[in-house]
């Protein structure tokens, strides 16, 4: 079952505002994010100052706020908000018909 | 109605187009052709449904009444005579023979074409549930479901008002369900997300439709999942997955909609969400076209009409050799139920670079929102006040840039367009002195004014002066302009706010989410003019503890509200992974605990367990998949969760005590164990630590935590506010008391005031060396009554909060948040749901 986008589930299984993993065999954990307002968007799991798990964080507007030190990351392209520099890799993501399908080469980009 | 079978005029020899479908964009289509060319082609147009052109739109105002049937009719027969169109209805296509270039329907009649076109619209999606099938479960999608409608609420009349569920909670269902409302039925919303219309709006605006629905009478279940349709012979009820049963003698599915495709897929045509077209609406074979609901367009499908009628020009001029090509549509939504106005249009998400423009009014029950991208509108949801919807849509359609207007935009476009003064400061200036500053408390311009003069430097002070600004904040902009207007540069900032999204301060806010009897958080957010759509990590964890607090019992707690650590029960470490602290009631533990404990390093081999300084044992390296079954193997050694994570009470230290040392005066261990068991699972501002030490010599340290007892001979010295960690601070002497029941009294008391008065991580130490320890003495100590009521609103309180969330979660409960979505493996490319 190899394609371009792959499907891992329904988009009710996201909590809104808040996120689901999909694990990657040799490669970072991918965040799968739902906005208060039910946009989807997929980050690598892992924050850009210290690798913390940026599925663990508490989603506000179009952004997470890191568990561990508190940096905001926008969801949309991954960078860090406000004062803070630094960016995450963007795993392409669409919804259709309330399935959740992620893009096949961005999963490979983020195991490399 | 009766079939009306075409003669074709045996001398026509114009080019055939047939149209299957006499709905909306099937019409539209030939409205088109024929206003560029009406003779170039002879028209036959095959219909489902056995009416005429009708505007399905309008569906709803029928249903509610406010609209008759032949009110909605679009093309009467005169048009279809006039156009020399050949109209077959109540007759399905059910085949198409692209070799012979035939259509044939259900009554067996062929018809040849040369150009074909299909406009079958959308089919409604019904949920696969037990009982779907049964007689009085409907969609609502065309004049016939209206009918059933209307004769299930007339059969209700007779038995003394009939009772539908809705499910689906978006815009038709909303539509059904309030005009069944009107028709005199009791109607309950069933809806799966937690905010109504999610696709359209965001959870402030979903949060006040929900609110006016409900005060309309209907009953709108949230997050909750149908189960099944019971009844033997016809609906009886619909059950939710939850065991609720709700009677109903109608049950309308809105759920939504999906392309009706069927007939073109037979064919053979191009297929993905709907029928593949190109910009010119041909679909994979060149002879024919599709348009409306069932087509998809460069991969993407539309739901609503104004995406339709560009379809139909470029439809009609590829048609006529005038190929202008579609390019695709943005939407915007209305949703049509009287008297309430809400308008969506575009992409709300925010994301990087977005901005959001927030105004919101809670006496005139306003939320608009715009979100801003480098200059342009890229969305907009505005809710009681609809009139800019169609500025903003149009400004966002043509791309314009709005720098020029940006600190206007929010106030709509006669504002922003000169209506107001082009400076707001020389717009307040200009005000006269009984303008209305403050419309809560009635505050004009000229008591702000005669309040700042007497000495109100500061928003706040103009607040506790004059009330202006001090309800529901809308009036903050005016009040700070009227600040700077009279004082320049001598305005003082007010203590803190809770962060950017507000303009009040924790106290403020605290006072009045009880004071309006406050609910929920976009409840707070709306009636106090949040300047953010849903808050941000600073007050959605302080909101969702004050709502907890005042609401002991009714409030359901908003996980996404919390900080990971309180949203999975244990510590998030700098590898992902967990800690995991079970209680030991008073440091005391027993070979039980210890061997479940050992057998849990072992088992999920935890690479290290050490003892805390809170006098319990802390497992580390736990993975968050791991944490159920961890949980679910101490608590079977009876241990529960030691809140070493929350902003709650955490340990109650002590010491040996009276019982084996040689200095003690009292049992410091048994009273620290009662203590302990009085207070565990307590949600509070911030974490609450307690020690009990048997005699002076305090080898529990309890003077440097938040309450600190000390035997003595004669009975117990209790004291409050200490602190080791960052900033050591000694506990301030409460007073002394004689018996352990006392003590415990006292510091039930004592941690209710800190729960009711301190704000959100203000630690107990901070907060009285802010209020003064006499504050504390006059409430706890000189003050019976109200030590009493304190307490027992502590008491109140805890018989909601002592259930273990470790038992909860070990039971299932929130497995999402453990459980990863999938796994994937790149080198194969395998993968698996999890
Ligand atoms: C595990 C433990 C250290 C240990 O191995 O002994 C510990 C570990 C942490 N402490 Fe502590 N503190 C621990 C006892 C203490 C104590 C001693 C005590 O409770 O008697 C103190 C000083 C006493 C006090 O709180 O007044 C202490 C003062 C702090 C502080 C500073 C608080 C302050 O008001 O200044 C923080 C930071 C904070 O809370 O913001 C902190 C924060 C933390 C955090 C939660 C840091 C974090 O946010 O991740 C650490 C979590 C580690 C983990 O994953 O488990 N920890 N921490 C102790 C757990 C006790 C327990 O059984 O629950
Ligand atoms: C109650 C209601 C309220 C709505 N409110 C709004 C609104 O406020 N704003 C908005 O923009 N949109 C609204 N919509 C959506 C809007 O009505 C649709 O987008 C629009 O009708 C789609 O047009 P269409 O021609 O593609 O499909 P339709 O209008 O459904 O036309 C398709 C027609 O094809 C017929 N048909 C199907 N298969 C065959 C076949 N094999 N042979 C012959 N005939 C066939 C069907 O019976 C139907 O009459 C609403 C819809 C409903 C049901
Ligand atoms: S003292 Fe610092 S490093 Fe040690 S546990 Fe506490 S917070 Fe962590
Ligand atoms: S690791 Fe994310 S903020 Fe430090």
């Amino acid at each position: 079952m190899t394609g371009e986008w792959l499907d891992i589930g329904w988009v009710d299984e996201i909590p809104v505002r808040g996120s689901r993993t999909v694990q990657v065999t040799g490669g970072d954990d991918i965040a799968i994010f739902r906005t208060g307002d039910g946009k989807v968007f997929a980050l690598a799991d892992r924050c850009p100052h210290k690798g913390g798990r940026l599925s663990q964080g508490i989603v506000h507007g179009g952004a997470v706020a890191c568990p561990l030190h508190n940096w905001r990351i926008a969801l949309a392209t991954g960078e860090a908000l406000g004062e803070d520099k630094g960016c995450t890799p963007v795993i392409p993501v669409k919804v259709s018909g309330g399935r959740v399908l992620i893009c096949r080469a961005g999963t490979m980009a983020a195991a490399a | 109605m009766e079939i009306q079978i075409i003669q074709p005029a045996r001398d026509d020899t114009r080019e055939h187009l047939v149209v299957i479908g006499n709905g909306m964009a099937g019409c539209r289509a030939v409205e088109e052709l024929i206003a560029r060319d009406p003779t170039r082609y002879r028209v036959t147009i095959f219909g489902a449904e056995p009416h005429v052109n009708y505007n399905r739109i309008m569906l709803s105002p029928v249903l509610a009444g406010e609209k008759t049937f032949d009110q909605i009719v679009i093309n009467d027969h005169a048009w279809y005579a006039t156009n020399m169109i050949d109209l077959v209805v109540s007759d399905p296509v059910q085949a198409i023979d692209r070799t012979a270039k035939t259509v044939t329907a259900r009554s067996g009649l062929t018809v040849a074409y040369d150009r074909l076109l299909i406009a079958t619209g959308s089919d409604p999606f019904i949920i696969p549930v037990p009982g779907k099938d049964l007689p009085g479960v409907i969609s609502f999608r065309d004049m016939a479901d209206v009918d059933h409608m209307l004769a299930a609420a007339e059969a209700g009349k007779t038995t003394g008002g009939g009772s539908a569920v809705v499910i689906g909670g978006g815009l038709l269902g909303l539509e059904a369900a309030h005009g069944l409302t009107l028709r005199g039925m009791k109607v309950t919303v069933i809806h799966l997300m937690p905010t109504l219309m999610e696709r359209q709006l965001d959870e402030a605006a979903g949060w006040l439709l929900k609110s006016a629905l409900e005060s309309r009478g209907q009953v709108i279940l949230t997050e909750a999942n149908t189960a099944e349709i019971v009844g033997d012979t016809r609906v009886e009820g619909v059950r939710l997955k939850d065991g609720t049963l709700i009677p109903a003698s109608l049950v309308v599915m809105a759920v939504g909609i999906r392309p009706s495709v069927a007939l073109a897929r037979d064919a053979g045509l191009e297929i993905g969400r709907g029928i593949k077209v190109d910009d010119h609406m041909v679909t994979s074979d060149p002879s024919i076209l599709a348009v409306g609901e069932c087509v998809e367009h460069d991969g993407n499908v539309y739901g609503l009409v104004a995406p339709l009628w560009d379809m139909c020009r470029a439809l009609a001029d590829g048609l006529t050799d005038s190929h202008s090509g579609y390019r695709g549509s943005v939407t915007s939504t209305k949703l049509k139920v009287a008297g309430l106005d809400v308008f969506s249009a575009g992409d709300f998400s925010g994301g990087a670079g977005a901005e959001d423009i927030v105004l919101r009014d809670a006496s005139r029950g306003i939320y608009k929102r715009v979100v801003v991208k480098d200059d342009r509108i890229v969305g907009a949801v505005l809710y009681g006040d609809t009139t800019d919807g169609g500025w903003y849509f149009d400004l966002l359609k043509r791309g314009e840039d709005i720098a020029p207007i940006r600190d206007m935009l929010i106030f709509g476009q006669s504002f922003a367009s000169g209506g107001g003064q082009a400076d707001p400061k020389a717009a307040v200036a200009a005000l006269s002195d009984d303008a209305e500053i403050c419309g809560c408390n009635g505050v004009t311009k000229g008591a702000v004014f005669t309040c700042i003069d007497g000495g109100a430097h500061s928003l706040d002070a103009v607040r506790a002066g004059c009330k202006a600004s001090a309800s529901c904040g809308s009036c903050t902009g005016l009040v700070e302009t009227l600040l700077a207007l009279r004082l320049g540069d001598e305005v003082e900032a007010g203590p803190k706010t809770i962060c950017k999204c507000t303009s009040f301060g924790h106290d403020d806010v605290r006072r009045e989410i009880v004071a309006q009897g406050m609910r929920s958080i976009p409840e707070v957010m709306q009636k106090l003019h949040w300047s953010t759509p849903d808050g941000c990590s600073s007050c959605r964890p302080a909101l969702n503890y004050y709502l907890l607090c005042a609401l002991p019992g009714e409030y359901k707690d908003d996980q996404q509200s919390r900080f990971v650590n309180e949203r999975m029960h244990a510590n998030i470490q700098k590898d992902g992974t967990y800690s995991v602290v079970p209680r030991m009631w008073g440091g005391l533990t027993n070979p039980r605990e210890l061997r479940a404990i050992a057998d849990v390093v072992e088992k999920y081999d935890a690479p290290m367990v050490k003892v805390t300084g809170g006098q319990r044992l802390d497992i580390f390296g736990i993975k968050k998949e791991d944490l159920p079954a961890v949980w679910a193997d101490l608590n079977a050694a009876g241990m529960v969760s030691g809140h070493a994570y929350g902003k709650s009470l955490r340990t109650v230290k002590t010491c040996v005590g009276s019982d084996w040392c040689r200095f003690g005066t009292q049992d410091s261990t048994g009273l620290g164990v009662k203590v302990e068991q009085m207070t565990w699972g307590s949600w509070m501002p911030h974490k609450f630590k307690i020690a009990v030490s048997g005699c002076p010599r305090n080898c529990a340290e309890a003077t440097i935590k938040d309450f600190g007892v000390v035997c003595v001979d004669s009975g117990y010295e209790l004291s409050v506010g200490g602190n080791g960690g960052i900033k050591v601070r000694a506990t301030d002497f409460l007073c002394k008391v004689a018996t352990e029941e006392e003590a415990m009294h006292y510091c039930a008391a004592f941690i209710q005031l800190y729960r009711e008065q301190a704000r959100y991580l203000e630690r107990t130490a901070p907060w009285i060396e802010r209020v003064g320890v006499e504050y504390i003495r006059e409430r706890i100590v000189d003050d019976a009554p109200l030590r009493d009521a304190l307490a027992a609103r502590f008491r109140y309180s805890q018989t909601f909060m002592q259930d273990d969330p470790w038992a909860a979660r070990a039971a299932g409960e929130n497995r999402e948040q453990h459980a990863p979505m999938a796994r994937f493996t790149p080198i194969d490319g395998t993968r698996e749901m999890a």
